[in-house]
């Protein structure tokens, strides 16, 4: 197809530097062809007559003088109807599909279609003949699970178009041309169902970019109440290894109030990847009904596939996302984890023996993550209803140490930062936020000034905390103590949640304002005890009773009897005020 | 048949480098040398100059030497008949038994496709209270044990070998001294398990190239067997000697290094390793137990640290005992559900006590009152520490549970324990004057 092949005159590692004659453009793909293997790589870097280009395949076999072809496409990915409940690799390869074919292991050189051209859509026109259109004006629907899905008109089309023909309603698969448009300067577009866009470029067919301020809910108490997100909103999650990162974005994958989640497992553990592809098809998406995979998808890059292919799988998957943002939907990305996708930049940087940054990443790393985390937004669409992409990043800085480039390079650009802390996950208190160390520019479910009240405790429970690890309990004043076990208190009862029983894994938005209200009070409450020991056998009292009060649902007879079990107990120690 | 070069223009650590044409990627060669003759595989490859590591190690090797290319890559025999033996990093054999040339297979192959994966849900028991109780092994997990230099961690490792119900042992030595190698040969001979056991070995005295060869050869070994429906433990030890190796390798290569000299795919240099660990749909499973030694005994050092994010747990072994703190195994929670109702609430409940042990320890030492509370952890402190830490405790899980429920019956009531009365009434011992 292609007549621009070049030769290979280097090989290290997945970076083969290539001989060409006709023009070349950066980050074009081109195949690099071994026995009957063609290999994807992208353009790089360019010198002279030589190209350098990232194989996103193992190389080995590839020899000097083996053909390259230039496709002269950058890297893209193919959107339209049947993305959802997929499973693809970083390059947009179905990987239940590949097993059919090739068993067990990933195949180098096998790159399958990633949707599939036998099934049938059942596509609506909406756009009539002689309707004015641009670039993400809808032209038909198919219905897709538990959405419509738009079919609209090519992102890279600039300037107006007029629709000539329109197909009419009917059952069509995804190459099916759906309508004929002309352009200003009279060129024909023929339109399909399925489109390409390239991976690395943001598609920009909306009308205005908004400011990010509804609360997304996660159900997740710390983050809603303390540190929460906003649709259309960037966070990011850095922590050691075994603090829970996956854990806590898979509680978000499955609770998170948004239309669809896409899960890019970027250089993690396969296993992972696994539990969500076998667990989410059995469960039930509480907001539809529906399987949770029906709004799910998963770009899946483990640790062990090509380290160039986990560069592109961020950029794979944040492009699903704007996509399904175009038709006016709720989009949320988590990735896990980006530290895995900067050390892929450094493994490229130091084969292209780039002048290294910071342990060795390379110069350009903030930029790299700054541009990627900017893909997310809230956004108006010329139709006017908005649509929202929130990236929730994981970071695993060497060591558990917040003071690394990457770390450092995402704080930067985030709305809000969970922070996952070592002591806490190693004492099991999950999620394992720290609590004085997060932030969030976001604004919250609950109300803000009780928030801030509870800060507050947190910070002087904290320091009476330290203070008594030098002087001991005999040392601390009795309202010191008291303001200690109120922290422990909302520690327990609120900040830690069990993501492993059914109703204390997601509490709702309505319930945290109302359970929070009732702790604020409890927290802002003048109690009297005789000694320490009364306050703490009180207070782990308490602290039990609230346990169990998070367990039951909130329409359960016994959340009321709970309840006031708990006004009875504060009302017995408040009373001598 | 295969043309053969004779003029090397540059030797630089274990890397050699000849002008030839037609030369593949990752291409096998043979270097003769003044010591005798060796394999290579080529690394790098940049217009007519071709990099090659050599295997035994460049010392010996002339600018006159002759390099032949094989025309295939790194691969190793895989029979019935390498069963019992034991090999060097380069897959020939180290025990004077006969060379094995038949079934060639690739080493290094690609990665398993996610989707043909299942969830792991086999314990694989081991009769020490610490993994079975606390933190259960699962049948294709890949955890790393965690020590500093000095602690009995190949031990250890014999010792899991020995008691895990599995069809295959497979043991990767990287770096190991020549009485370690011994001394595992013959523990799995004693034990009746050599004839279950395949036996790669560097040791120290090896040259580094082979050391980096270990896990390649023996995960693709492992990995045929597991195709034919077999359960394979791997053990690899030490693979902080494996980081080294790819660290040597990496600056003899001039490579730009990431962090205290390693190189900066580090991560998916091990990552690529660990996780063929698998449990196949409808085959066998690979399990991958692998010592890290940690130097300076810090966890923040870069192979624990990056093995850590790739690992799916990891054991600490301290002081010789594996520590419940830090010590994590995350697919304990597929298994330790189904074993006995009692399981999880033993494992949790001991661990809080333990650490409220700890925190005694701290208030003694400083000199703080005790209390009568303060009194009864003490001794259940001691007592977990003797009678379930200790590593030469070797008992069923059913036996580690029921000494659980006898060990805090013995130091306190029932409420104190925070166990709901619906289990302390099953299992609490009755009290035997």
């Amino acid at each position: 197809m292609s007549e621009n092949v070049g030769r290979i005159v280097g090989i290290n590692g997945n970076l083969i530097t290539v001989r060409f004659d006709n023009p070349v453009t950066q980050s074009e793909v081109g195949y690099a062809r071994t026995g009957d293997v063609a290999l994807k790589s992208e353009v790089i870097r360019i010198r002279g007559d030589n190209a350098e280009l990232q194989v996103f395949e193992d190389t080995s076999g590839l020899k000097v003088g083996d053909p390259v072809e230039f496709s002269g496409n950058l890297l893209a990915v193919e959107l339209g109807p049947g993305l959802l409940a997929q499973v693809y690799d970083g390059l947009q390869n179905p990987l239940p599909k590949l097993a059919e074919q090739c068993g067990f292991f990933l195949q180098r050189g096998t790159y399958l279609k990633a949707l599939d051209r036998e099934k049938k859509w059942a596509y609506t026109p909406k756009a009539r003949k002689g309707d004015e259109v641009t670039a993400g004006d809808t032209l038909g629907t198919v219905p897709e699970g538990i959405f419509e899905h738009r079919i609209m008109v090519p992102f890279r089309l600039r300037g107006k178009y007029k629709v000539e023909e329109t197909l009419a309603a009917g059952s069509y698969n995804v190459d099916q041309v759906v309508a004929k448009l002309r352009g200003e300067r009279g060129d024909e577009i023929a339109v399909a169902m399925v489109q390409e866009w390239p991976v690395k470029v943001p598609i920009k067919a909306y009308a205005e970019r908004l400011r990010p301020v509804e609360p997304l809910v996660t159900k997740v108490r710390i983050i809603d109440t303390f540190f929460p997100v906003a649709r259309g909103g960037v966070y990011c999650i850095p922590g050691p290894f075994g603090a829970g990162k996956t854990v806590l974005q898979q509680i978000t994958s499955k609770h998170a109030d948004v239309d669809i989640v896409l899960v890019a497992a970027c250089g993690e553990r396969a296993g992972e990847v696994v539990e969500t592809l076998r667990e989410f098809p059995e469960l039930t998406d509480p907001r539809t009904g529906k399987s949770l995979m029906e709004r799910t998808l998963i770009i899946c890059n483990t640790s062990s596939m090509p380290v160039a292919a986990r560069e592109a799988s961020v950029y794979t998957a944040v492009t699903i996302c704007e996509y399904y943002r175009q038709m006016g939907l709720n989009v949320m990305l988590l990735a896990d984890s980006t530290s895995r996708w900067a050390q892929a930049l450094r493994e490229m940087s130091g084969r292209l023996e780039e002048i290294p940054g910071e342990e060795a990443f390379p110069a350009y790393l903030e930029s790299v993550i700054a541009a990627f985390y900017e893909r997310g937004g809230v956004v108006k669409l010329k139709d006017g209803t908005t649509g929202s992409v929130t990236i929730g990043g994981t970071v695993s800085p060497a060591g558990g140490n917040f003071d690394e480039p990457v770390t450092q390079a995402t704080l930067k650009v985030v709305g809000a930062f969970h922070g996952l802390n070592r002591e806490r996950s190693d004492a099991r208190r999950y999620p394992a936020i720290h609590p004085l160390d997060s932030w969030s520019k976001y604004p919250g479910v609950v109300d803000g000034q009780q928030v801030a009240q509870a800060r507050k405790t947190l910070r002087q429970g904290n320091e009476v905390s330290q203070m008594m690890k030098v002087v001991g309990e005999e040392g601390t004043s009795i309202e010191d103590f008291v303001v200690y076990l109120k922290s422990e208190f909302l520690d327990a009862t609120y900040l830690q949640q069990n993501s492993f029983h059914d109703v204390d894994a997601a509490t709702g938005a309505d319930r945290q304002k109302y359970v929070f209200a009732k702790i604020h009070g409890i927290l802002t409450a003048k109690v009297f005890f005789p000694d320490k020991d009364a306050a703490r056998k009180w207070f782990l009292q308490l602290t039990s009773v609230t346990k169990d009060w998070n367990l039951v649902p909130m329409d359960a007879a016994e959340f009321k009897q709970l309840e006031q079990r708990i006004d009875a107990m504060l009302a017995e120690v408040s009373e001598h005020a | 048949m295969h043309k053969v070069y004779h003029r090397i223009e540059q030797i630089a650590g274990n890397v050699i480098t000849v002008r030839a044409e037609g030369v593949a990627n990752g291409e096998l060669a043979q270097v003769v040398g003044t010591l005798g003759t060796s394999l290579a595989q080529v690394i790098r490859l940049e217009r007519d100059k071709v990099f090659l590591q050599v295997f035994a190690g460049s010392r010996g090797i002339s600018t006159d030497g002759q390099v032949r290319f094989l025309g295939h890559k790194m691969d190793v025999s895989f029979t019935e008949a390498l069963l019992g033996r034991v090999f060097n990093g380069s897959g020939q054999p180290r025990d004077n038994g006969p060379e094995l040339d038949e079934n060639r297979i690739a080493i290094g192959g690609p990665s398993v496709n996610p989707a043909k994966r299942i969830i792991p849900r086999k314990m694989v028991r081991t009769g020490i209270p610490m993994i079975d109780v606390f933190n259960s092994l699962v049948e294709s997990q890949k955890l790393p044990i965690f020590a500093a230099a000095g602690e009995p961690y190949n031990e250890l490792l014999a010792r899991i070998a020995l008691q895990a119900e599995v069809d295959i042992i497979i043991l990767g030595g990287m770096g190991l001294k020549h009485d370690d190698y011994l001394q595992f040969r013959d523990t799995l001979e004693a034990n009746g398990a050599l004839s279950r056991s395949i036996l790669f070995i560097h040791t120290a005295a090896d040259p580094t190239v082979e050391c980096q060869m270990v896990p390649d050869i023996s995960l693709a070994v492992a990995e045929q067997f597991a195709l034919q429906n077999k359960r394979v433990l791997v053990l690899l030890t030490d693979m902080t000697s494996f980081a080294d190796a790819l660290k040597e390798i990496a600056i003899t290569m001039e490579q730009i290094p990431a962090n205290r000299g390693y190189p900066g795919d580090l991560y998916s240099q091990l990552a690529a390793r660990y996780e063929k660990a698998v449990d196949f749909e409808g085959a066998g499973s690979i399990t991958i137990l692998a010592v890290t030694t940690m130097p300076g005994d810090d966890v923040t050092h870069p192979v624990p640290d990056n093995t850590g994010y790739i690992t799916e747990g990891q054991f600490y072994l301290r002081n010789g005992r594996i520590e419940p703190f830090g010590s994590l195994s995350r697919l304990k929670q597929q298994v330790n559900g189904k074993t006995r109702e009692d399981h999880r609430v033993v494992m949790n409940t001991m661990i809080q006590l333990y650490a409220s042990y700890k925190e005694t320890l701290e208030k003694q030492s400083m000199g703080f009152r005790m209390s009568a509370w303060d009194n009864k952890l003490l001794k259940y402190g001691e007592r977990f520490e003797k009678e379930m830490m200790d590593l030469s405790v070797n008992i069923p899980l059913e036996a580690a549970l029921d000494l659980g429920w006898q060990i805090m019956a013995d130091c306190f009531e029932p409420a104190e324990t925070g166990i709901s009365s619906k289990l302390t009434e099953k299992f609490w011992p009755q009290a035997t004057a």
